[in-house]
């Protein structure tokens, strides 16, 4: 955990509703690692994955979605303006074993997976990434992924790629890997668990502090109770007991 | 002129009367990370139950105006475990005596555990949480009825081998009534306030937001209601009171201390800001220096006799 002040470098909406903020004076944070935004007029900060880590810039990205009076809030931040965060929280994905990853992503779930991707694509590995949309109009970070390796792309609408989910990808397209990386809605992550269970998930929960204070954020697990700010948020599925 | 921070509790000496309240601190050594937590006047341990509990399902915080609620129902590893395992990784990395906080449901879990601790010096004394709005089996209950309150306070004193404060709950009509009653029954201190119970409702599924639904309410806009309430308890008894409740700076500090109190315990304020406490130590001399007051010590109470 480190507490830093930051500066907003850029707060664009690029897709409805969903906005890139660029902070400058930023520690390196590792893929899956998130940091907490204090918003101003409100007590509770707001948790975010890393989309993006310039390390020549100390540029840190991160893509949100606004769904409440806190993102609402952080749609009006502007250019210059300083921001209090506590930077470098949890734990991050663990890149050691896997040899032929697969990114699996669902909606925001989709920003820590950007930033995975560029740093797997560093190591050398082969980047091949399952994305599921609500709609062609919340796409993001498409052009992206497509320039790091492989994409498969499904709507729940149909509006792009395959119609329905990324478990209908899955279970048709016959996909090489030994480890999987996925972040989504809870329901993906529980439906991904009885799929296979060789992989990792990034979870979210509601924070009461982000660095283990609190308590707010435990989940029942095989190997006991354990904070998603702290010993996660990345799990291996197979530990993860979905309710 | 250097400023005297030093304060007595339970015949020992304090540093200064920062203490982060329990909850909000884990078992302490969490923030060692974050700076060298020897700063502290002494550290509550997060409430401790008999056996060890998950606590509450999920969602168990929310997002106040001025504060948050938490339902997190006394999630902790058991007596045992912090006995053997917490408090030796606590002594690693901090030199002084903390505050062993105990939950329970029935007289019989409080007092086993409050046997259990014995002597150990690590421990300066044992909060007793009659005011834990978040266990349905109990907590509160005792904490809101000053017959279950006397007794249970009673039977502890019997068994512990520690000074025991007494941690009393907002949530009653006569809070005077209650410090007298637990006062009464051989407390040594009071300490307050533990949560204000409230609720939120979330808009667009017209369910409450805290999986059950109620919680407690902390944090800077309970301030004002936590003074007042150590403010009558100080000039009702004749034990030590250690007050808390919204204090997110030092002078907040100095208010609670003229009003009585001989501690001062920070919570939420650690959740929103890891360094609060040591921030609030750091300011403490400045602000002394600022109101002109040499020394905390003298302050306690001041405001009743001026
Ligand atoms: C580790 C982690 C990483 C996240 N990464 C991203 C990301 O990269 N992009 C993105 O758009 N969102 C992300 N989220 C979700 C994001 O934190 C919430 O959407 C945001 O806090 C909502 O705030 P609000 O005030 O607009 O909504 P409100 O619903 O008004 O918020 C009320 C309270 O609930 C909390 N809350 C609401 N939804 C969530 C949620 N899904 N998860 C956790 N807390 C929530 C808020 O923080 C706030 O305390 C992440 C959450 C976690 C836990
Ligand atoms: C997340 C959280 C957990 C808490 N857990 C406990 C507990 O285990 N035992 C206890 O006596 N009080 C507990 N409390 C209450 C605090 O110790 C304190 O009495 C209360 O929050 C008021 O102080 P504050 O406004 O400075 O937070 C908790 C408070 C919070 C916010
Ligand atoms: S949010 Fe406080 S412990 Fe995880």
């Amino acid at each position: 955990m480190k507490k830093e002040v930051m500066t907003v470098v850029k707060n664009v909406e690029i897709a409805d509703k969903l906005y890139l903020l660029v902070l400058s004076g930023a520690s390196y944070l590792a893929p899956g690692q998130f940091l907490q935004i204090k918003v101003p007029e409100y007590t509770l900060r707001r948790p975010f994955c890393a989309a993006d880590y310039d390390e020549k810039n100390d540029f840190l990205s991160i893509i949100y979605k606004v769904v409440g009076g806190g993102t609402k809030a952080m749609t009006k931040f502007e250019v210059g303006q300083k921001i209090d965060v506590l930077n470098c929280l949890g734990n991050g994905f663990d890149l050691s074993k896997t040899k032929k990853p697969l990114l699996i992503g669902g909606g925001v779930g989709i920003v820590p997976l950007f930033y995975l991707a560029k740093e797997l694509k560093k190591q050398g590995h082969e980047i091949i990434s399952v994305l599921g949309y609500p709609c062609k109009d919340q796409c993001f970070f498409l052009e992206e992924f497509s320039k790091l390796g492989k994409v498969y792309i499904s709507t729940d609408d149909g509006s792009l790629g395959v119609k329905g989910n990324v478990l209908d990808i899955l279970k048709t397209e016959d996909i090489e890997y030994d480890e999987f990386f996925a972040c989504g809605p809870p329901i993906m992550l529980k439906a991904l668990s009885s799929w296979n269970s060789n992989g990792q998930v990034s979870l979210e929960s509601k924070m009461g502090c982000g660095f283990g204070a609190c308590m707010g954020c435990s989940i029942k697990t095989t190997k006991g109770y354990k904070r998603v700010c702290k010993e996660g948020p990345v799990f291996k599925i197979d530990e993860v007991i979905f309710e | 002129m250097k400023k005297d921070t030093q304060v007595k509790l339970f015949g020992k000496i304090l540093d200064n009367p920062i203490i982060p309240a329990s909850g909000t601190f884990g078992f302490g050594y969490g923030f060692a990370d974050y700076y060298d937590i020897n700063v502290l006047g002494s550290i509550a341990l997060k409430g401790t139950t008999l056996n060890e509990r998950y606590g509450n399902p999920l969602e168990r915080v929310c997002d106040c105006p001025c504060g948050m609620l938490n339902a997190i129902g006394l999630q902790n590893p058991g007596i045992d475990v912090v006995l053997n395992e917490e408090l030796p990784k606590l002594k690693k990395v901090y030199s002084k005596p903390v505050i062993l906080n105990i939950g329970g449901h029935s007289f019989d879990e409080y007092i086993e555990v409050a046997s259990r601790v014995g002597g150990n010096p690590q421990i300066l004394c044992i909060e007793l949480n009659i005011s834990c709005p978040n266990v349905k089996e109990g907590g509160m209950q005792f904490g809101l009825d000053e017959h279950l309150a006397s007794k249970l306070v009673g039977e502890i004193k019997k068994v512990s081998k520690k000074p025991v404060l007494v941690k009393l709950s907002p949530n009653v009509t006569d809070i005077v009534k209650m410090a007298k009653a637990v006062e009464n029954a051989g407390a040594d201190g009071i300490s307050l306030i533990n949560t204000l119970v409230g609720m939120r409702i979330d808009l667009n599924t017209a369910k409450p937001v805290i999986s059950v639904k109620t919680a407690g309410y902390s944090g800077r806009g309970i301030f004002p209601v936590a003074l007042r309430m150590v403010y009558q308890v100080y000039e009702a008894v004749n034990i030590p009171v250690v007050g808390m409740g919204g204090v997110s700076n030092a002078f907040e500090v100095i208010e609670m201390m003229l009003a009585g109190a001989s501690a001062v315990m920070v919570g939420t304020e650690n959740l929103l800001n890891p360094f609060a406490s040591k921030e609030i130590i750091e300011e403490l001399p400045l602000a002394m220096e600022e109101l002109n007051i040499d020394s905390l010590s003298e302050i306690i109470g001041k405001s009743h006799r001026v």
